[in-house]
């Protein structure tokens, strides 16, 4: 008796349905009664979201597939403008026939033409008494698209009077999604994550042909009793077993033990996994090292992983302008005078002490700082003299490029300053020249 | 060129005719501007000949350098995707996700030598691997969709290359506006294999050399690979990318979902400064070149590489203008060649060539050191003095074959002493020697102490390296000094029976000392070991010892002799550290206080010479108007300055002054005086303010 019942198909291939989707049959029979027949006009938009690796995209591939229903499968990221998406849409829809593989290229560059288009298209593959999915797999993509493509997918079937369900496959809810103007609200499924009962299950499925289901499943319990705890992710599970199963199976292969064997399988694993959690995991190693360290049955630890490498030489000059931005974007300004003064004027240590009890700068994260204020610490704090000469000057302007992204600083405000305007001007991306416009001096070093 | 117009316009002139500009070539660039100005057309030729050596030779370093890098990258790559090519169908692959093989290339902090390196890694892959190689530049993209244009743009014109015939399709495809997508790629890839499909399948293989350079700029890659693992399947893709910092780079910018589809491999190339020492190895510890540097012109270089960039390709920009303008700015490089070369030139010196040479310093120093007949005879006879020339040259020639073993030599031996009192790379010991004579130095003091003290063993090993410098081909004029070190070698091995001797004695004595605990005992104990230090006779070992410490350093004082001491040194050495410091180092700030300080210095107009402190009318308004805010306080008034400033540009006129301050200010005058000001307010030494009306604020010197 199978778990799905529908009018319109055989029941051998709703049964070959289910064998294909373990852990998902109530989302997919809830998604046929949704689809209902062919000729039958279901939901105008479809919304379905979940988690990484909970199955959207392969449930929803299966099932269109196995009941062959007329459908465009669209990534959204390959597609990074509206125009490439909607033709690629067009395209797809044109190869749905199978006799022209490479359908001839469409240009549509925006909506109005694609409804237009895709009216044109469906009458010419003769689809009209059937509905048509259109699949969009990561949807997130769209709302960095034109305002108008996402509410005009939700109103697809509305606007060119065709049997069409648009299908969203996202990772976040639909009320990020949620356009302030409004829009035809889609129907909404969530696929939860899989439980570890259900991973098991999943993993065990694909067994290898050589060894037997029960071998198998024995060592995905193995792997998901080591990994469980940091990863959840269905297809990084699925790859950690395929690397490291080979090693599992040695004491078998070498008729020291044999498959029902647990406890010395277990033996022979369990530090292994354990250091693969260290490092294959973590891509400190890549996996293609993994499995030559495997061949040659050697410690891993004369491989230095990724973050072997962290120690970076850099020139004198560079690494005390580096020092200083990091002081100048954590130390306040006012205890500049004490660090870097050498005759500075007394300080009331009780004070002192009691507002930088209150928060640690740490905490605060960087700040902003002016680039005189930078220039004034370096100089302070390399010991020879440093003469202001352009190749300084330049290092600023990378410098900042720099931290932009590690987060070691913020942006400092640089300022419309004599200083500044000797950094080569076009290195520096657009948001500092936009920053370049307040006013602050910053002259007067340099020459002190 | 002057226009006979009546009216104000913007005129075109057309550029003079191209036969014209071509007769003015590089060579006539290098005869201007010095009036005695003798062979610069032989000097330019000889420039440009020696740049051409230096520049294969630098190359071939390179090369040499990153053979191994290379080599690893290739195998990496060959590797890759064997899976691809024998189509496994395995358990093992279905399960897998697909990674995208990546290697990291860590290249050290200077971004500027990568291109260098990328050029020649693409270049060695296009021959070794495959022809689709493209290159992208993280400056030059942008955004994704920049990013996916390059690549099809360089895919395709690879393509044309590999196959000229399918040239007409290629283009009309860049013609109807290439549609950028991993889709439309993956489709290309198809039909070009399937084209050359039965000729050379496994060679079929893109690679994609991406230089990710600065950091900054990568998460644009973010969602590209998300795309291309789908497409690994049909479409084998390598990434390799540039990195300068850590290579944690690529964890911290890639979300967790990217990097898990990336399969990183590490590979490192040669530190920067490794590579600098073979540079400076190969170009200016040799003979092979006749251009040396002088002592402050290499600090100025290695300064710049250590203080403030870590490139190697700059310092050798910085050495080819070193070179150009060696040849430029001394009229006797004509004689910097090859020593045949040069004593065949010696014969065709000019008379003013002769003087030249003539008024030398260390050619002076050299007349002054002869007897008063030849002394005459010198300065007189060009003759004469072309023949000494000759032979000076070939002593100059000699001295530098000799430094540079005796260099290699004394360099041994000072990298094996704790603190390296004379540096530990040769390139310090090489500025120490040219500067000065070494051996007046203190570090040489002490390091010649700390030989002293070498134990038996360092030494020995220390003496062969050396006697295998100074066999090696370079040194020729040394068989007395190799047959003295193999004698020195010889005898400490017949010292082994003593030096144990010796050795019992000390630990008995050190035995004694450990006894005594009392100080006042201790003290007497340890002056009754100084006395017998001092009165007791010097094992065999320790005299050995001393006297191979002498004999380096009889070595150091005959050939490492200061090059400045040289006679003709100057025909070789460039030394004027201070133009190469202006254009490579150049200190903008302080070049534009000068510039408006002192603008004859820039301008070179006799009218503006003047006495530092008073104020030339006749400079330009912004100078003057830079002048007279000097003077004031962190506000200026700029109705006292316009003034200031009438009152001077007036003076020059010559009109009554007191006519001048009753009467309104002329309206010429006062334009000038804004437009001075406001470019003032854009370098950036006055601000508008808003705390009083008419006053400005100085942001420099005591301003703000």
């Amino acid at each position: 008796m199978p778990n799905f019942e529908h009018p319109e198909y055989p029941e051998a291939t709703l049964l070959h349905l289910e064998s294909m989707v373990p852990c998902r049959e109530s989302q997919v029979s809830s998604l046929l009664s949704i689809f209902g027949e062919r000729q039958h006009f279901s939901f105008p938009s479809i919304f379905i979201y979940g988690h990484t690796s909970s199955g959207k995209t392969y449930v929803m591939q299966t099932l269109l597939e196995t009941l062959e229903l007329p459908h465009v499968f669209v990534n959204c990221v390959e597609c990074f403008t509206s125009r490439l998406l909607l033709e690629e849409i067009l395209t797809e829809l044109q190869s749905l026939s199978s006799e022209n593989k490479h359908g001839s290229h469409m240009p549509c560059d925006t909506f109005n033409d694609f409804v237009r288009l895709f009216k044109q298209e469906i009458i010419i593959q003769d689809l009209q008494n059937q509905t048509v999915y259109i699949v969009l797999d990561k949807a997130e993509q769209l709302r960095e698209m034109e305002a108008n493509v996402l509410p005009g997918f939700l109103r697809l079937q509305e606007m060119t009077d065709r049997n069409v369900t648009v299908v969203f496959l996202s990772e976040i809810v639909w009320e990020l999604f949620r356009p302030n103007t409004g829009c035809l609200e889609p129907f909404t499924l969530y696929f939860p994550d899989y439980s570890i009962g259900n991973l098991q299950k999943i993993l065990s499925h694909y067994h290898p042909p050589e060894y037997s289901a029960d071998f198998y499943a024995a060592y995905i319990n193995i792997l998901l009793g080591v990994f469980y705890t940091v990863c959840r992710d269905l297809k990084e599970l699925r790859h950690l077993a395929a690397l490291n199963f080979t090693k599992y199976c040695e004491p078998v292969v070498r008729g020291e033990a044999n498959e029902r064997d647990t406890r010395r399988l277990w033996k022979n694993i369990e530090s292994h996994l354990k250091k693969a959690m260290q490092t294959v995991y973590l891509r400190e190693i890549s996996s293609s090292q993994w499995e030559r360290i495997q061949q040659d049955d050697g410690e891993p630890g004369h491989l230095k992983g990724l973050s072997a490498h962290a120690h970076v030489e850099l020139p004198y000059y560079s690494k005390f302008l580096l020092i200083a931005a990091y002081l100048a974007s954590y130390n306040p300004a006012r205890t500049d005078k004490r660090f870097f003064l050498k005759h500075h004027g007394k300080i009331k240590k009780t004070n002192f002490l009691k507002k930088h009890e209150k928060t640690s700068n740490h905490l605060l994260g960087p700040k902003p700082f002016p680039l005189d204020r930078l220039l004034a610490i370096l100089y302070s704090i390399v010991d020879n003299k440093v003469a202001p000469t352009a190749n300084i000057f330049s290092q600023c302007g990378t410098c900042y490029t720099d931290w932009k992204e590690p987060c070691l600083l913020p942006v400092p405000l640089m300022n419309r300053s004599a200083g500044v305007l000797f950094l080569p001007w076009h290195i520096l991306p657009q948001e500092t020249k936009d920053h370049l416009s307040c006013d602050t001096p910053a002259f007067n070093l340099g020459w002190s | 060129m002057s226009t006979s117009s009546v009216s104000k316009g913007c005129f075109v002139f057309k550029p003079s005719s191209k036969k014209r500009r071509i007769s003015s070539s590089k060579a006539d660039y290098f005869s201007q501007g010095k009036n005695d100005s003798e062979d610069s057309g032989l000097r330019f030729a000889s420039c440009q000949l020696l740049w051409k050596q230096i520049n294969s030779e630098t190359e071939k370093i390179q090369e040499e350098l990153n053979k191994q890098l290379f080599d690893n990258l290739i195998r990496f790559l060959r590797q890759s995707h064997s899976e691809f090519q024998t189509k496994t169908t395995e358990w093992m692959c279905r399960m897998k996700s697909s990674e995208i093989p990546t290697a990291a290339l860590v290249l050290g902090v200077n971004v500027t030598d990568h291109d260098v390196t990328f050029k020649s890694l693409s270049e060695v892959l296009q021959d070794n691997v495959t022809p689709y190689v493209v290159s992208l530049q993280a400056k030059e993209c942008p955004g994704i969709k920049h990013l996916l244009q390059k690549l099809m743009g360089q895919l395709m014109d690879c393509y044309v290359d590999a196959d000229s015939s399918e040239e007409e399709e290629c283009v009309n495809i860049s013609q109807k506006k290439i549609r950028c997508s991993m889709a439309s790629l993956s489709k290309w890839y198809e039909n070009v294999t399937k084209k050359t499909g039965s000729e050379t399948p496994s060679k079929k293989r893109t690679s994609s050399s991406r230089h990710w350079q600065s950091p900054p700029v990568v998460v644009i890659f973010k969602d590209m690979e998300i795309i291309s693992s789908q497409h690994i399947h049909e479409f084998p893709l390598v990434l390799i990318f540039g990195i300068a910092t850590s290579p944690m780079i690529i964890h911290r910018l890639l979300p967790h979902s990217v990097s898990s589809l990336l399969c990183i491999e590490l590979f490192q190339s040669l530190s920067c400064k490794e590579h600098l020492a073979t540079v400076i190895d190969k170009l200016l510890l040799t003979t092979q070149f006749p251009f040396k540097l002088s002592e402050k012109v290499l600090q100025v270089l290695i300064n710049i590489f250590l203080y403030h960039d870590f490139s190697v390709q700059n310092f050798i920009k910085g050495f080819q203008l070193s070179i150009v303008e060696h040849f430029y700015s001394q009229p006797l490089s004509v004689l910097c060649c090859q020593l045949l070369e040069a004593k065949k030139r010696v014969t065709s010196l000019s008379h003013n060539q002769c003087e030249n040479i003539r008024s030398l310093p260390s050619f002076r120093r050299y007349v002054e050191s002869q007897v008063s007949e030849k002394q005459i005879a010198l300065l007189t006879e060009d003759s004469f003095l072309k023949e000494v020339t000759q032979t000076l040259l070939e002593d100059l020639h000699i001295y530098h074959e000799n430094y540079f073993t005796v260099l290699r030599c004394l360099h041994v031996f000072t990298t094996s002493l704790p603190k390296y009192p004379l540096g530990k790379q040769i390139r310090e010991l090489h500025c120490a020697c040219l500067g000065k004579s070494v051996w007046e130095t203190e570090e040489y003091e002490s390091a010649i102490q700390l030989l002293r003290m070498l134990a038996k063993d360092e030494l020995v090993a220390i003496l062969q390296k050396c006697a295998e410098i100074f066999i090696s081909p370079s040194g020729k004029q040394f068989s007395n000094t190799v047959e003295k070190l193999e004698e020195f070698l010889a005898r400490f091995q017949n010292l082994e029976a003593e030096a144990n001797e010796v050795q019992d004695v000390s630990v008995s004595s050190q035995k004694e000392l450990q006894k005594k605990t009392d100080l006042y005992h201790l003290q007497k104990t340890l002056l009754a070991l100084k006395e017998s230090k001092r009165s007791k006779k010097l094992t065999k070992f320790e005299m050995l010892r001393f006297e191979v410490v002498d004999f380096i350093d009889s070595l150091v004082r005959s050939y490492l002799a200061p090059a400045e001491m040289q006679t003709l040194n100057e025909v070789v050495y460039f030394n004027t550290a201070n133009t190469l410091r202006e254009h490579l180092n150049a200190a903008p700030r302080i070049a534009l206080h000068t510039a408006l300080n002192n603008p004859y210095c820039y301008l070179k107009n006799q009218t503006l010479k003047s006495d530092v402190g008073c104020i030339s009318n006749t400079a330009p308004d912004i100078c003057i108007v830079y002048k007279l805010h000097l003077e004031c306080g962190r506000l200026i008034n700029l109705v006292d300055w316009l003034e200031a400033f009438s009152t001077v540009v007036t003076a020059v006129e010559g009109t009554d002054p007191e006519a001048v301050a009753t009467d309104q200010v002329d309206e010429i005058i006062h334009a000038r005086f804004i437009r001075a000001v406001s470019e003032l307010e854009l370098l950036g030494f006055i601000k508008p303010s808003k705390q009083k009306t008419d006053h400005v604020a100085r942001l420099t010197w005591g301003g703000c």
